[in-house]
């Protein structure tokens, strides 16, 4: 302790007094490894995920995962299904989703961003959209059997890959149309006003300047809407994919959208509600493919729009 | 050299500043068709409140009153106890909050509060790619590894379908989408307020727990509630975990297996051939869908209004 007599031993005092001690704040170390403890838990378990995953489904991803892939789904016997009809179904799904979401999602962003700022309509759609977003998938699949398989049957055909794609592109409107308002949005006015300025129409201006500069935000936007439907399950489950299994029979690829048809998350549901370890084996194999189909569209969306963020 | 002479302007009119009349009618045209596509976004919305309402209308028409509340819910034998499935949906939601707020909590406060920019530069996308694990996986994970290799630890008699992996697994499930609302909150606390905290000499912790955590509270509400609707609405982990059968016996045991909302209704659709003949077990699936509807439309309101609030308020 130094006695503090002198102007400069009060000083050295006071800075001691004051001086960090690392060590000292228990508390503090302690809430900070909590946290950290609790970060490491939240992101942590997707690789226990993968692993736990990869560990089950080892005998078919090592053994024999080509004839997995290659084929279809059988009831006879776990070591005979494969996956094929789900992924070939998945991309069907997906693509009739992009097909039904992108132009009505990106159209409505547009309407909201550039023609109708804060006008009552727009004010409605807006709130809509919102609690669109927040409605559970399932409830999409009642609007789907409902809808576009029944009053709609003439043309999906009923329970097809159709039905269930436009069920799907309801479920991601919300987030097609969220991420496009962003990316609308974040483009600079001075951009619209140079082009308005040499005498470019609304329609000029933003189909040659606005959407361009956009573009790779709404793409990224898009591409995430059509991971997140990728790995959707139950809408489709209402809509007729757990209990139809593609079949090309004498029909081509383009006919098989009108057919019954199944997803790869349908798939797995279905391997994991038979019972016995050999089908838990392939729901395990399955799992680890879906997970990385996700991950890397997902990955690669998220890299590239932090990669090619605008800066304006 | 004559200077040039000006064009002669006494005679122009605003027609011939116009452009051409095709440009102008490609422009408005252009107009209506994307308010057109913006109303194709309302009328989802309207197909959906028309589907889930008047299919459980014509339930609640015809299902004799008291086969609402009885021993359990056997949708085919018409015994629709609403109860059982709203204690398992009750016990299974919460569960999940338990498992979901402290993580999600924690990992929001380490990554606005403590994290190294860079830190924080990976783990927010991490953590978006997290929100994205398919919950089919989720449900495989729960009975192929939450409820034998952990839980049967610590139950002796637990059975292979059971609420509490169930629970886990949707915990997980939206601990991402709760982590990323609670660290936006955090993030949208002034800096002001952390400074001004340790100015006068307060440490980090104390920031942290005392100022910032006080000042972003609505927003850290709005997580929950939100967490808590998509936890509410969560199909396939409770069908695979849970509620595999479209059967359940009312039971309050946390070992036991039951189903929710959701869950019901993913069987029932499953059994749709069956079940297509047994008219008011078919319509039960409206039913359930219109009240999850109508929660999970509540939560989510609250929760946007909270958001929306915090905004305005710095």
């Amino acid at each position: 302790m130094t006695v503090l007599t002198t102007p400069a031993g009060i000083a050295t005092g006071a800075a001691d007094a004051l001086r960090k001690r690392p060590g000292a704040d228990v508390a503090g170390s302690a809430f900070k490894w909590l946290l950290i403890g609790a970060t490491v838990f939240a992101t942590g378990f997707l690789a226990v995920l993968l692993a736990v995953m990869i560990v089950d489904g080892w005998d078919v991803l090592s053994g024999n995962l080509w004839y997995f892939l290659t084929h279809g789904f059988s009831q006879r016997s776990a070591g005979e299904a494969g996956v094929w009809q789900g992924i070939l179904g998945s991309l069907q799904v997906a693509l009739v989703t992009g097909v039904f979401a992108i132009p009505t999602g990106v159209a409505t962003a547009i309407y909201l961003v550039e023609y109708a700022q804060g006008n009552r309509f727009a004010r409605i759609v807006e709130l809509n959209i919102r609690n669109l977003a927040g409605v559970p998938s399932i409830v999409y699949g009642l609007l789907g059997l409902a809808v576009f398989a029944q009053t709609l049957r003439g043309f999906s055909g009923g329970t097809t890959a159709i039905a269930g794609g436009m069920t799907l592109a309801a479920m991601v409107l919300p987030i097609v149309v969220i991420t496009s308002v962003e990316a609308l949005k974040a483009v600079p006015d001075s951009l619209r006003e140079a082009a308005y300025g040499v005498g470019a129409t609304k329609w000029e201006v933003l189909s040659r300047q606005v959407l361009p500069a956009a573009l790779s935000t709404i793409l990224t936007g898009t591409v995430l809407a059509l991971a997140r439907a990728l790995g959707e399950a139950a809408p489709l489950i209402l809509v007729g994919a757990a209990t139809g299994f593609m079949s090309f029979g004498d029909a081509n690829v383009f006919e098989t959208f009108t057919g019954p048809y199944t997803a790869l998350p349908v798939l797995i549901f279905n391997f994991a509600r038979q019972p016995g370890a050999d089908w838990g084996v392939n729901a395990a194999a399955a799992s680890v493919i879906i997970l990385v189909l996700v991950l890397a569209v997902n990955g690669l969306a998220i890299y590239l729009r932090n990669r090619f963020e605008k800066q304006w | 050299m004559t200077p040039p002479m000006p064009p002669d302007t006494s005679n122009l009119s605003v027609a011939d500043l116009r452009t051409s009349a095709g440009r102008r009618a490609w422009s408005a045209g252009a107009r209506w068709a994307f308010a057109l596509a913006a109303l194709a976004t309302v009328l989802v919305s309207a197909l959906i409140i028309w589907t889930v309402a008047s299919g459980a209308w014509t339930f609640i028409s015809q299902v004799p009153f008291d086969n609402l509340s009885e021993i359990g819910w056997f949708p085919r034998r018409g015994l629709f106890d609403l109860s059982t499935l709203l204690v398992n949906l009750v016990q299974i939601s919460v569960i999940a909050m338990l498992v979901a707020v402290p993580s999600g909590f924690g990992a929001a406060i380490y990554l606005s509060e403590y994290a190294h920019p860079r830190v924080r530069k990976v783990m927010k996308p991490t953590l978006e790619l997290l929100a994205s694990v398919p919950s089919v996986v989720l449900g495989v994970f729960a009975i192929s590894f939450i409820t034998p290799s952990i839980l049967s630890n610590f139950f002796s008699e637990i059975n292979y379908f059971n609420k509490l992996a169930a629970g886990i697994a949707v915990g997980l499930l939206v601990i991402p989408l709760i982590a990323s609302i609670a660290e936006d909150a955090l993030r949208a606390v002034p800096l002001a307020l952390r400074e001004a905290s340790s100015g006068l000499g307060a440490r980090k912790v104390t920031t942290s727990i005392r100022v910032v955590l006080p000042a972003a509270m609505s927003g850290l509400m709005a997580a929950i509630i939100v967490g808590f609707s998509r936890a509410i609405g969560e199909t396939m982990v409770v069908t695979i975990a849970s509620g595999g059968g479209d059967t359940s016996l009312f039971n309050l045991a946390l070992t036991e297996s039951g189903g929710t909302f959701t869950s019901a209704m993913a069987a029932l659709g499953l059994g749709t051939d069956q079940v297509a003949g047994n008219n008011l077990a078919f319509q039960s699936l409206y039913f359930l869908g219109a009240l999850l509807f109508a929660i999970t439309l509540v939560l989510n309101m609250l929760g946007d209004l909270i958001v929306r609030r915090l905004q305005n308020k710095y």
